[in-house]
């Protein structure tokens, strides 16, 4: 290693890492509103909606149409490239609103998971081709920030090596070019729930995860202080027999992120994946209650979660709109309480219940 | 990855953590007194004493004598093979008066470079050989850690892909095979000082050695908890025009560490490498004042930065015993001051001088 190349100038880093500080900034997350068009098909088809572009800017203007106090909340909100040209009812682009409410706007980036061949049904995902000269279109359109979603999943042999090291590499490769257009990278290796394994057994595949992606982002000299991070939380699969309480999925989570993140990711926003919205909140909070140290923040980057009650409340009609969006701020809110560990849970379950479950000082 | 096969029961991460812990706890740091014979052989011969066994034994007896007081600032003595079984002269061994006094015994286990062919001139480090069986026994006769230096050069194409590589392997198979042993492995990826870089160039390699280094420590299964790191300050080398202040080399000592270390090391205690006493506590000062995220302790591992003094006063007389205890501990104190961020210079330079060079903001 003779020389080094910087791949950024001290100008480009400050704008990068003053970017990922606004989106995390205290008590705030993201709003992944960047359901693709097939996506979306599945969410609208389960309140019985037709999946046409006007519902999907019909439903998203439900969402971005809450008012100030989603401000103090919401940093960030990932847009489907769709989204990013429509407007509200009034003729205003709905980036234009979300700027103006002092939220970062950010663009999905993939192009969607294809197959690794010799492979037990494992995935890298594709959106490498041209995405430099995207990211600056999409720079000069609003965007900020941008997530790529690669997605591992484990069984008996999975993840495979080749699995981690192809979508650690595709990860990095992105990550290099968002940088080099002055768009923040949210990384994204999603480890999905499904199958029947334990805590300690995803515990121990995200640290390999993660590990293999801090190498790749260091191999390729992604700026650590201009990224973010969006992992899955460490959770048991959904078939596992065995119940964790929030402290547990807590202390596994900050565990596996303590031995691999760097300290100088400013923070990480957590996939909801399958989770409830009550479940997501209590998890987040826990996490934040957890008392390992934490030097990164530690907050949301939720989809489902954040608008399950709204899509819900507003089925498609115009009627309900008003009070779908109240939904989704009371969700905004409650997670906004939970990054920082303040929530009291919504009553049913009682404080009480959670707090017995804490098995203090269990070695991971 | 199909399973995970635990490297470590909770019940031995448990020892190991704690270790680790006890070693950096408090502003304590590490007293390196393992310098080999050859070592020892240069340090005697610039005072003019006769480089025999007792001479090594009557020098390391004065240190370790000292008033009890010494464990507060430090926390770990690393120990040569030949002196864990040497005594004083009431017949007691030096490994009891040191854990007397409360401070951790440790070995140095390495036994020296050895070339990497087809390079330019770079060397790995041998002693893996049989290195479990004499960790067990170095764990009967007293020892609760061990520490193992790497060495990397910055030079025409150096710190080379193979070197990188080859040295980041050989320490996480040394610091497995040390917790199998109860032994808390120090790692130590040395980035010497040799040669005309500046800072910048020195931070940059040290973040690659590094990256490399976390990485094999998780493909190892190594337990970052119960691990500590021992690396160079990120320095321009000896030969360098460019002049930096402490704080200069703090910020850019930190950046390389929160881009690399994970925040489950519990401490970072700084090698000296040819840094004068004053120099090796003035920087340590600096780096826990840095305004950086620091999760880890942030403490010293000194070998000359701690002993030059005592070595001078001590001339190879008996009757000087007072002095170099005066000096050592002296240095100790300085130390334990500095990696609290607390220590007053009362040299010539002066505070002012030190404070008006920072830089702040400087991107790295």
């Amino acid at each position: 290693m003779p020389h080094l190349y910087p791949a950024l100038s001290a100008e480009q880093k400050k704008e990068l890492s003053d970017i990922a500080l606004r989106i995390v900034a205290p008590g705030k997350g993201i709003l992944a509103a960047d359901e693709s068009v097939g996506s979306m098909a599945k969410r609208l088809s389960q309140i019985g909606v037709e999946n046409t572009e006007e519902n999907r800017r019909l439903y998203r203007q439900v969402l971005f149409t809450a008012d100030d106090r989603v401000k103090k909340c919401i940093g960030g909100v990932i847009f489907f490239h769709e989204t990013l040209y429509q407007k509200d009812d009034n003729g205003v682009l709905f980036v234009r609103t979300i700027q103006d409410k002092g939220i970062v706007v950010g663009i999905k980036v993939d192009k969607g998971v294809v197959p690794l061949a010799g492979t037990d049904g494992e995935t890298t995902t594709q959106g490498l081709d041209g995405l430099s000269e995207r990211c600056a279109q999409y720079k000069k359109d609003g965007a900020d920030f941008a997530k790529w979603r690669c997605v591992l999943k484990i069984s008996e042999r999975t993840p495979s090596a080749l699995a981690i090291l192809e979508n650690a590499n595709v990860l990095a490769r992105y990550a290099s070019i968002c940088q080099q257009n002055g768009i923040v990278p949210i990384v994204e290796p999603e480890i999905l729930p499904d199958g029947d394994h334990d805590l300690k057994r995803c515990q121990y595949v995200t640290e390999k995860v993660l590990a293999a992606v801090y190498k790749a982002l260091s191999d390729h000299h992604v700026y650590l202080e201009g990224t973010l991070l969006k992992p899955n939380m460490v959770t048991p699969g959904h078939a596992c027999p065995i119940k964790y309480s929030p402290e547990e999925i807590a202390v596994a989570t900050v565990t596996a992120l303590r031995r691999t993140v760097p300290p100088a990711v400013p923070g990480v926003t957590f996939l909801s994946g399958g989770q409830s919205e009550e479940e997501a909140s209590l998890n987040l909070n826990a996490i934040n209650q957890c008392p390992l140290p934490r030097p990164w923040a530690l907050t949301f980057s939720y989809g489902r979660a954040l608008q399950a009650s709204a899509l819900n409340t507003w089925r498609g009609q115009r009627d309900n709109a008003g009070a779908a969006t109240e939904e989704f701020i009371k969700r905004a809110e409650v997670n906004g309480l939970a990054a920082q560990g303040k929530y009291e849970g919504s009553g049913e379950d009682g404080g009480a219940a959670a707090q017995s479950l804490y098995v203090a000082n269990h070695a991971y | 990855m199909a399973y995970q096969f635990p490297a470590l029961t909770s019940e031995q991460k448990k020892e190991l953590s704690e270790i680790a812990q006890c070693i950096v706890a408090s502003g304590k740091g590490i007293l390196a007194a393992d310098e080999s014979v050859g070592t020892m052989g240069s340090r005697l011969q610039r005072i003019k004493v006769e480089n025999t066994e007792e001479n090594r034994r009557q020098f390391r007896e004065i240190l370790f004598t000292v008033d009890d007081s010494i464990s507060q600032s430090i926390g770990g003595v690393i120990l040569f093979h030949e002196t864990l079984y040497q005594k004083d002269s009431q017949g007691k061994l030096f490994r009891d008066i040191l854990k007397k006094k409360g401070i951790v015994v440790g070995i140095k286990l390495d036994q020296g470079g050895a070339p990497l062919a087809g390079t330019n001139k770079e060397t790995t480090i041998q002693g893996l050989d049989g290195l479990s069986e004499r960790c067990a026994q170095y764990k009967k006769d007293g020892a609760d850690f061990g520490k193992w230096r790497a060495v990397l050069k910055i030079d025409n194409q150096c710190p080379s892909h193979l070197a990188i590589q080859e040295n980041a392997n050989t320490l996480a198979r040394y610091a497995s095979i040390c917790q199998q042993n109860g032994l808390v492995p120090i790692v130590e990826p040395e980035v010497i000082a040799d040669g005309d870089h500046d800072m910048e160039h020195c931070q940059y390699v040290t973040e690659k050695v590094l990256a490399a280094v976390y990485k094999a420590l998780n493909d190892h299964h190594v337990y970052l908890e119960g691990t500590l790191l021992k690396p160079n300050m990120v320095t321009a080398g000896h030969a360098s025009t460019k002049k930096y202040t402490p704080e200069q080399v703090a910020m850019a000592t930190v950046t390389a560490l929160y881009r690399t270390v994970p925040a489950a090391v519990p401490g970072i205690c700084f090698l000296s490498g040819g840094m004068s006493e004053e120099d090796a506590t003035l920087n340590l000062n600096a780096i826990n004042l840095c305004p950086l995220p620091k999760p880890w302790k942030l403490s010293f591992s000194y070998g000359r930065a701690l002993q030059a003094s005592a070595l001078a006063a001590w001339g190879g007389k008996a009757t000087n015993k007072k002095a170099t205890q005066e000096a050592f501990m002296k240095r100790a104190l300085a130390n334990c001051q500095a990696a609290k961020g607390q220590y007053v210079h009362t040299g010539s330079s002066g505070a002012a001088s030190t404070q008006s060079l920072f830089t702040a903001c400087y991107t790295y």
